[in-house]
């Protein structure tokens, strides 16, 4: 399968996080759901750009990785800059409030079940 | 420069301003045992396909430094959405069940709701190692058996060879039919609340 723009070099990815190589402390889970809370303003790094313009609704941070094709570490980097910065807000999983194998709220589970059944 | 030049990004859908909580479940398995056709079955959106960087040791990576020292790789897993209600979105990981992958798994999948094994009754072992994995782990799952050509074996006999415990459903599935993997959905669903309501009230249920 052909992914262009999608390079292994490692190089680029250093680069597009301005060397910083740390995930910082907000952690972004893959279903994080992101919100632009900002427009894109001239000189700014196209790769935030562009997360500002597809977080005008809610994305999670998976689709804005398969989107961007980037890596998902890199993209939870390029998140933590506009988080920081108030460009985005974040909605995080209620499953992640409660510890890991803990299950689920059943009255969750009942939400799942009623939107399963309508397919 | 950013352009609108990628089909693709005209093509997605995006999500109610409203939605607040995503959940997970992961459908795991074999090489070529029909996850991204299951998701594609159920999934409101094209299966999209992104990566995540992991060590050659098959950890995770917090420290992109390790991209650098080429000490890593990058793992890719197909994903598709399905929008429960105007607050609440379901995402389905396909993820490969191959051992070198799970550090990785373990640490992306945090806080999913359940797994779906899939099994191929031509390639059994291939799922042994995720199921040992889960069971390792907590993470409640059912066992699904997709229909292909081959010689026929009753669910007992699977249960029996993946050396199953009674409680973890296993049912049949036909991977390529919407109706079939929902039915699949519903069955892992069921079971969670099944054990979400035992615990949170133990002496309802027996």
């Amino acid at each position: 399968m052909i992914r262009p723009g999608r390079d292994d070099d490692p190089d680029r990815l250093y680069t597009l996080t301005g060397g910083r190589s740390r995930v910082g402390s907000h952690s972004f889970d893959l279903v994080t759901l992101v919100v632009s809370e900002a427009e894109p303003t001239a000189g700014m790094q196209s790769e935030h750009a562009r997360i500002l313009r597809m977080c005008r609704n809610p994305t999670a941070v998976v689709e804005i990785a398969a989107e961007l094709r980037l890596p998902v570490t890199i993209v939870k980097i390029l998140l933590g800059d506009l988080l920081a910065t108030g460009r985005v807000s974040a909605r995080h999983p209620s499953t992640l409030a409660t510890p890991d194998v803990s299950p689920p709220d059943p009255r969750l589970l009942e939400q799942v079940l009623v939107g399963l059944r309508k397919l | 420069m950013d352009s609108a030049s990628s089909d693709r990004r005209t093509e997605r859908t995006p999500l109610g301003r409203s939605a607040e909580n995503g959940l997970k479940i992961v459908i795991t398995g074999g090489f070529g045992v029909g996850k991204t056709t299951l998701v594609r079955a159920v999934s409101d959106i094209r299966p999209l396909n992104t990566e995540e960087i992991m060590t050659r040791a098959g950890e995770g990576v917090d420290d992109i430094s390790a991209v650098r020292d080429k000490t890593s790789t990058t793992v890719a897993f197909d994903f598709g959405r399905i929008t429960l209600n105007e607050r609440t979105v379901l995402y389905l990981f396909g993820a490969p069940g191959q051992e070198r992958f799970w550090f990785l798994w373990e640490r992306l999948f945090i806080g999913t709701l359940g797994a779906v094994v899939l099994v191929d009754t031509r390639r059994l072992a291939d799922s042994w190692y995720a199921i040992d994995r889960l069971e390792q782990h907590g993470t409640p799952f059912i066992v699904a058996r997709n229909r292909f050509e081959g010689p026929a074996h009753t669910l007992e006999q699977v249960r029996e060879a993946l050396d199953l415990p009674g409680h973890v459903p296993l049912v049949d599935c036909d991977a390529r039919s919407r109706s079939s993997c929902k039915a699949v959905l519903l069955t892992l669903v069921k079971y969670l609340y099944g054990i979400a309501a035992a615990q949170q009230n133990p002496e309802a249920t027996p």
